[in-house]
Parts: structure tokens; C-alpha cells; sequence
């Protein structure tokens, strides 16, 4: 299938909310920083962010600097804007962050056509400012 | 080691309501389409409605996906005199066959005596399922998701689609013969939404939704109710069919699947899945049984991979080779023999969420009581065993096997 471009869905029909765990995450991007929830004692890292670490049980959060990068690890390429049905070429994305082991963002990539959207493409991070302020992480083929 | 409540309950009526497409069902009330499912039920079994002291539900006592179920409610419209079990198993259809696991728990603790396990669903243009994530308030977790525009539920399964093409060269013939095959058993069912057969050609024209998924790769929309009676083996005896014997039942599944496509973080293999091994293992385990002393399975499908995904899952097939085993047409079933095809075990004989309605897996409940009572429309010749599933959905996904009596 033919689709042309994909492009990131319009920040301005996006809201996100957030909480006392998951604030810091949308705070960096604010900032043009990606980052990750990490364990402040075992390291492991946990997206979304969440109030334990899975694997010891701490409540300690590190914030890292990410590289911003990623790889894309599955996709769907969607045609209709999801919030009024007009076509709309997107391909939403769920991409291993690089510097994160284990930790996914979903998100959409732009940059290239759709069709040409593989598993294992290189993606760099690619900010998308939405409703109320905030900034969403997106991804542009690298 | 076997359950200690194997065959110690079944299932003994079955009651449903017409199947609508969606939003069709109004001006009935979702609760008149309720009552008319448990009477009908009651009816099937022999026994009044106003037996029924439990309820055991699935999907957070959900009716569709913005309504929800009420004991007490249900005790005001239909007369029940006194409840003794009400319970629900939490998140959504993926607990389906759960719920009768949730009634044998009532039953053998002596809290109840009769149990209906209750679906309804109507679907007026706000409470669509498909809308109904997309059109969730953004909460602090979703807000992880949602703003990727995957957010119905098709966009989401066909992101564990395209994982599955990837690792394990699944192709998206393969999905075509899901619906092929299923749609072959309902041009002899009255109540099918869909009847007619399906082409290769027509199934390959038919408009790409989420690619790699097409329209005919998702099930129904339909409206409906759905109930079934659960009881003890002692008063089943007396009950006006041979009863469905509850075999084995479980809910659950393990970390790695979690909220599943409402997440995304799956690891490999589990995310190119249908986070069904878990639950598959404990009912094998249960009931010392495997995939292939299966005579009929009714698998959850309201996406045509994730049936490929589950046979994987439960074991009809090796991980990573559910192509080739749909491909080689062992999911159909041939009513000339009563039988499967090409030493495959029939799949979803009474079509399936995909083609004859989708009320949230209890359609294969039905059938499956119908195929071990000898009494389904597309009867597979000496059924004794019969596999139901619920999910993949977030965790608890459910399996039950039902045994003849």
C-alpha cells in the first residue's frame, strides 16, 4: 500500500494529564529533555512512570538525560485522525528508548513516508508542543 | 496436579437475546435485553429466575463498556428474593470465561446455589467500543498512549500484529483464513449477523483500518444479551439438559503481558501474544489435558490475529508457527465428518465474535455448553472437551474447559 507522508497527529487536539509520579517526565520535555523513569537504587528502569520499582520495591526516581533516541520496535499506519475521522496519514510508533533498557514510549513518527516505516528503524526524538503547555515526545525517522 | 473443584459444578441454561447490529437493539433498555437473557437462561435449565441466588460477573460487572450491572437492580426488575454471591472479576472481556471459575468459587463455598454469569451490550453511538478509548479523559497513565493516536482497539492489536509478522514471517493471509474459516460455519445459523461466505478476493478488498489490519480483521458491532447458569453437579442432575461440566477454569496471567496494549512494554515473546500461556498452563495443568485432547475450541476473537496468536499460546501449535498451522485450513471444521480438517481442531464453530455477534465472549460460552450437550448447529461429532477463552485484553485473561457429561 501507497500512503505518502507520515505526520505526528496535530499537538493541538492533544491533553495529557499527570500525577505527582509521572510529572517529572513531562517536566524535562518541557525543557527539550527526554528521559526515563529510573530506579534510584537498582536502576532498572519503568515507563510509564510508576510509584515502585517492579523489581526491588524503592520509591527512589532518578530523571537521566536520555540520548533521545530509540528504535522503533512496532508500528500500525493509521489513516484517519482519531478525533474527527478526516484522512490523516500517521504511524503510531512504540519505540525502545536508547539508554533505557526496557523502557517504550508510544508515540508518532514523521520524517519519512509511511510505508517506508520498519522495525528496527533508527528514530530521533522530536518535540510536538500540545494543549495547556506541555510538550510531547515524538519521533522523526534519524 | 487436578483442581480440587474439577467437574464438581456445570453449567446447566443458556439464554440469549436476538443479536442487533450495533445500536439496533433500542428502544429496548439494556436491562429489558438483561432480564429477557437470564429468563431464557432460567428456561434452558428449568428453573425459575427466582432460584438464582449468585451472580458472577466479569469485566467489572460492565454491561457494554459505559453501563454497568447492579445486583440489586437486577434483584428489583426480576423478583429475586434473597442474593447470597455477587462478585465480579475486574478489568474487561478477557474475564469472560473467568466468570464461570467465579461462580464455581461461590457455589463450592456453599455462599450460593444457582449463579448467572450476565452480558449485555448496546451500543448507541457514544458507548461504541471503539470510540470508547479515544474518547477517554486523559488520565496520567493513558497519557502515555493516547496522544499516539492508538486509541481504539483495533489500532492497538494491530501493533502486536506487525511484532508477530516480524519475528515470525506471519503473513496477512493468514488473518483472511481466521475469518474464512469461521465465516463458513454460520450460513446455518438464524441469529449470525454475518452469513454469507467470504472470498479470498472480497476479504483482500476489504479497507485497511489499522494496517496491517483490515476491516474484516475486526469483529462485529452487535448488541445483545447473554446469560448462563452455573450449579452444582448434585442439582445440574436434575436440570433439563445434560449439564456442561465445568472442568477446568482460570483467570489471570503473569506480569510480562500486565495492561498489555494499554501499555506497550511487553518484552519479547510475550508482546507478539495473546498473553494467554499463562492461564493455558493452569488449565492444562488443572485438568492434566493438553491442546490436542481438545475436540472444539471456541477462541476470543474479536481480532483475527489474536486467534492465530492464542492457538500459539494454548499450545495447538508451536510459538511462532500459528501461520502455517491456519494456513494448512486446521482451524475449519467439516460437516460432512463432524470433524476437523487436515487433523486440525475446529475453531469457533458458531463463527466467532468476527461473524455471527460480539458480546464480549459469551457466545462461545454458549457453544461450548451446546458442543459437550450434543445440541450445537455445527456439532462436532463426539465432543467431549471444549476450550473457551477470554481476552487478550488487560490482565485477567480466562480459559475454561467444559467436559460432557
Amino acid at each position: 500500500m501507497t500512503y505518502g507522508p507520515a505526520r505526528a497527529l496535530p499537538g493541538d487536539q492533544i491533553r495529557i494529564t499527570t500525577n505527582p509520579d509521572t510529572e517529572p517526565f513531562w517536566q524535562a520535555a518541557k525543557e527539550g529533555k527526554l528521559t526515563a523513569c529510573k530506579c534510584g537504587d537498582c536502576g532498572h528502569f519503568r515507563m510509564p512512570p510508576t510509584a515502585v520499582c517492579p523489581e526491588c520495591g524503592s520509591r527512589a526516581k532518578e530523571w537521566p538525560a536520555l540520548p533521545g533516541t530509540g528504535t522503533v520496535f512496532s508500528y500500525a499506519i493509521c489513516n484517519k485522525n482519531p478525533k474527527n475521522g478526516e484522512d490523516y496519514v500517521y504511524v503510531p510508533v512504540v519505540v525502545d528508548l536508547d539508554g533505557a533498557p526496557g523502557a517504550r514510549l508510544n508515540a508518532n513518527v514523521s520524517g519519512c513516508d509511511a510505508e517506508d516505516v520498519h522495525i528496527g528503524m533508527k528514530v530521533t526524538v522530536d518535540w510536538t508542543p500540545i494543549q495547556d503547555d506541555w510538550v510531547l515526545p515524538n519521533f522523526k525517522k534519524a | 496436579m487436578a483442581w480440587a473443584n474439577q467437574d464438581k459444578c456445570a453449567i446447566v441454561g443458556i439464554g440469549a437475546t436476538d443479536y442487533y447490529v450495533r445500536g439496533k437493539s433500542w428502544p429496548r433498555t439494556i436491562n429489558d435485553m438483561a432480564a429477557e437473557a437470564i429468563m431464557n437462561a432460567c428456561a434452558d435449565a428449568g428453573i425459575s429466575h427466582k432460584q438464582i441466588d449468585g451472580f458472577s460477573y466479569y469485566s467489572t460487572a460492565g454491561a457494554g463498556y459505559l453501563d454497568k450491572f447492579d445486583t440489586a437492580s437486577l434483584m428489583e426488575t426480576l423478583g429475586m428474593p434473597h442474593i447470597s454471591w455477587s462478585a465480579t472479576l475486574t478489568s474487561g472481556g478477557g474475564g469472560c470465561p473467568g466468570a464461570i471459575g467465579l461462580a464455581t468459587a461461590g457455589l463450592m463455598n456453599e455462599d450460593c446455589t444457582y449463579s448467572v454469569t450476565l452480558m449485555a451490550l448496546q451500543q448507541l453511538p457514544q458507548h461504541r467500543l471503539g470510540v470508547v478509548f479515544g474518547s477517554a479523559a486523559p488520565n496520567p497513565e493513558n497519557s502515555f498512549l493516547q496522544p499516539s493516536g492508538l486509541v481504539g482497539p483495533g489500532h492497538l492489536m494491530s501493533v502486536l500484529a506487525r511484532r508477530h509478522m516480524h519475528l515470525y514471517g506471519t503473513t496477512q493471509d493468514a488473518f483472511g483464513e481466521v475469518v474464512m474459516a469461521t465465516r463458513a460455519n454460520t450460513h446455518n445459523r438464524p441469529k449470525a449477523v454475518r452469513k454469507e461466505p467470504l472470498t479470498k478476493e472480497q476479504y483482500d478488498a476489504s479497507v485497511m483500518l489499522a494496517d496491517p489490519l483490515r476491516r474484516l480483521d475486526f469483529c462485529l458491532e452487535t448488541d445483545g444479551a447473554v446469560a448462563v447458569i452455573t450449579t452444582t453437579m448434585d442439582r445440574a442432575k436434575d436440570c433439563r439438559h445434560k449439564p456442561a461440566v465445568v472442568h477446568a477454569a482460570a483467570h489471570g496471567g503473569q506480569r510480562e503481558w500486565g495492561r498489555a496494549f494499554a501499555w506497550m512494554g511487553m518484552p519479547d515473546p510475550h508482546f507478539a501474544s495473546s498473553g494467554h500461556k499463562f492461564t493455558a498452563d493452569r488449565v492444562w495443568a488443572q485438568s492434566g489435558l493438553s491442546a490436542k485432547d481438545m475436540d472444539v475450541a471456541l477462541i476470543y476473537d474479536h481480532f483475527s490475529p489474536m486467534v492465530l496468536m492464542q492457538l500459539e499460546d494454548y499450545g495447538f501449535c508451536e510459538k511462532g508457527e500459528g501461520n502455517d498451522y491456519v494456513l494448512s485450513g486446521k482451524l475449519r471444521y467439516d460437516p460432512a465428518t463432524g470433524k476437523g480438517v487436515n487433523g486440525g481442531i475446529p475453531v469457533n464453530t458458531h463463527g466467532g465474535n468476527l461473524n455471527e455477534a460480539y458480546i464480549i465472549g459469551m457466545t462461545h460460552i454458549v457453544e461450548g455448553v451446546e458442543q459437550v450437550r450434543g445440541t450445537a448447529i455445527n456439532q462436532v461429532k463426539d465432543a467431549e472437551f471444549a476450550l473457551v477463552s477470554g481476552g487478550p485484553a488487560s490482565l485477567p485473561v480466562s480459559s475454561l474447559i467444559l467436559r460432557k457429561d
